[in-house]
């Protein structure tokens, strides 16, 4: 009896981790791909009814999410549903917006310069700046390649 | 059929960032660097491009799909205009999402209480 005490506590230290990741990626993958699917929707529409080009639907679509993003942060919802989601929340755009938001509601006590402003790039700072350095070294790298043809 | 795609792809990459998330010590904003610096490079060779015909916003909408836009955009503005694109053609490409961020974060604020979004 007791060593099957002890081997079942050591089933459960072995196999609840696991699970837990796996729990956690079932909620990434249904919240993740929800998100994304209300994206396609978003450009279907903009394409089909309002007859923006494809191009200029997909930005109109994130624009959209980040403003969606940026209520349901504003009332609370993003963060609740962020503690399940986890990655699910973050990765879409929903979640750079969500990034953005809520330090400047959170910080606002601190003021529209020194909180609101600030804060609001405490995460959206470091992903423009190392996004725009890949960019940069990207376009170098074409701009070379242009003009001496290697 | 595009909008099962759209949900598969954009579910997958986020089990991506869940498991960076669980598997290592990786914070959220260190992920989101990872996955946009990515976006860039993936984008140069090619490949997000062909999974953004496949799968739409599944492609997109994720922060790799930022990567993509910064990347398009700098292809984009040193064909157009060369040495200068290097510069422009990123940030100018991604004004749309990053603006609407920070706008709309300015209007959340003006009208929610200070309090701990955690």
């Amino acid at each position: 009896m007791r060593t099957n005490k002890k081997q079942y506590s050591k089933m459960v230290k072995n196999s609840s981790p696991k699970s837990h990741i796996l729990r956690n990626c079932i909620w990434a993958f249904f919240v993740g791909g929800t998100i994304c699917f209300v994206g396609e929707v978003l450009i279907k529409v903009y394409t089909a009814y309002f007859n923006f080009s494809v191009g200029d639907a997909r930005q109109l679509a994130s624009i959209t999410l980040v403003g969606m993003s940026a209520l349901l942060t504003a009332v609370g919802w993003y963060n609740r549903i962020a503690r399940r989601a986890g990655a699910g929340t973050l990765v879409p755009i929903t979640g750079f917006a969500n990034a953005v938001v809520s330090p400047a509601i959170e910080f606002k006590a601190e003021g529209f310069v020194t909180g609101v402003a600030c804060k609001m790039f405490i995460i959206a700072g470091p992903v423009i700046v190392y996004g725009t350095l890949a960019s940069v070294i990207y376009g170098a790298v074409l701009f070379v390649k242009a003009r001496y043809g290697i | 059929m595009n909008y099962l795609w759209a949900f598969v792809v954009g579910g997958l990459i986020c089990v991506a960032g869940q498991l960076l998330i669980d598997l290592t010590k990786l914070t959220p904003a260190r992920i989101l660097v990872l996955f946009v610096v990515s976006g860039v490079v993936l984008s140069a060779f090619g490949v997000w491009e062909k999974l953004v015909d496949f799968a739409g916003a599944g492609a997109t909408v994720p922060i790799l799909g930022f990567g993509h836009i910064l990347a398009q955009g700098v292809e984009k503005a040193v064909a157009q205009s060369g040495f200068v694109g290097i510069f422009t053609g990123g940030i100018t490409a991604c004004s749309g999402g990053v603006t609407a961020s920070l706008i709309f974060a300015l209007i959340a604020s003006f009208f929610s209480k200070s309090k701990s979004q955690s």
